[in-house]
């Protein structure tokens, strides 16, 4: 199996650095250097830069999206949702490296980022009902749903981890397979389907984050009306 | 037939009978999902994004179970833990 896991990339003061790591710092390079090159010299007076434009088209793109899903205020969700939409985004697109070892196929990539998402439901989840109006939502049809409501919660955010880190291996080791037979002109169609499948999947990921994180604030309104 | 060849031989199967299963059904699901999906926006195209966003997150979901699947049969494959403890056993 194609495990970056346990490749190791260079030592870095005694600790092996694995190609996990490694991919995933150079996405985060790509990023950082884009945006910050993007915003480097904004100002009102003069004509955009055409890389400022890209960037503004994008996160124009997000926040639409944002806002159609979530029925709330984008500002509020982008930083989380937009960052792992770009990052997922982002390993698939470098992905076509011949050399790149796309880190999202790790198992501990996508652990780490719906880790992220399950703090992220109780954290969004309080910001907008408050303390009572989140726990409201686990008892929402009976109490005796109680238990079903918690599990549902690590079951959606693990279910989203191991659907990520499929989609991505399946991709990578239907690569290699192919790459093993036929080195010519074959795995080029699967390339272009695991490029097409990666874009998906950020998207999915992306959607599903919204809907669990902004899951709480109808409940809000809903209370504030009846009161 | 020893017991390494059977447990060998089991995983084998047993890996290849769980990813055939879990992909057949799982790609029936999310051709329903799709076609159901299709069909609603050729009735009402102005709401295509909406119903579109929709069936991709349903066709997710439903693929869930194949990718399940898809784990096991790796797992089985690639890091089998009763092949494991076989030739620990073995090694000893």
């Amino acid at each position: 199996m194609e495990n970056y896991d346990a490749q190791i990339a260079f030592t870095l003061f005694g600790y092996g650095i694995n190609w996990t790591i490694v991919s995933t710092w150079i996405v985060m390079a790509v990023l950082v250097l884009l945006a910050f090159f993007a915003g480097k010299n904004i100002n009102t007076n003069k004509k955009p830069s055409r890389l400022q434009t890209a960037m503004e088209a994008i996160v124009l793109c997000m926040r639409n999206q944002v806002r159609e899903m979530s029925n709330d205020e984008p500002l509020k969700y982008l930083p989380l949702v937009g960052t792992q939409f770009l990052f997922i985004a982002t390993a698939n697109i470098l992905s076509i490296l011949p050399w790149f070892k796309i880190p999202v196929s790790s198992l501990s990539t996508t652990a780490a980022m719906a880790f992220m998402v399950l703090m992220a439901i109780p954290f969004y989840g309080i910001k907008n009902a408050g303390v009572k109006g989140y726990l409201k939502k686990y008892t929402e049809p009976t109490i005796l749903l109680l238990p079903m409501n918690v599990l549902s919660d690590f079951t959606s955010t693990l279910a989203m981890a191991i659907r990520l880190f499929g989609n991505m291996c399946s991709g990578v080791i239907i690569g290699s397979i192919l790459m093993l037979l036929v080195p010519f002109i074959l795995p080029l169609p699967m390339t272009i389907l695991g490029l097409f499948s990666g874009l998906i999947q950020a998207y999915i990921f992306a959607v599903l984050t919204i809907i669990f994180v902004s899951s709480v604030s109808p409940v809000k309104k809903e209370t504030k009306e009846e009161k | 037939m020893d017991i390494m060849a059977i447990i060998g031989a089991a995983s084998a199967f047993s890996a290849a009978i769980c990813i055939a299963i879990g992909g057949f059904a799982s790609c029936v699901g999310e051709g329903y999902a799709a076609a159901s999906g299709l069909s609603a926006m050729a009735q009402q195209p102005d709401e295509a994004g909406t119903i579109s966003r929709t069936t991709f997150v349903c066709m997710a979901i439903c693929e869930t179970g194949a990718i399940y699947c898809f784990v096991v049969a790796m797992i089985l494959i690639f890091a089998n833990p009763f092949w494991n403890h076989v030739i620990s056993l073995a090694a000893k």
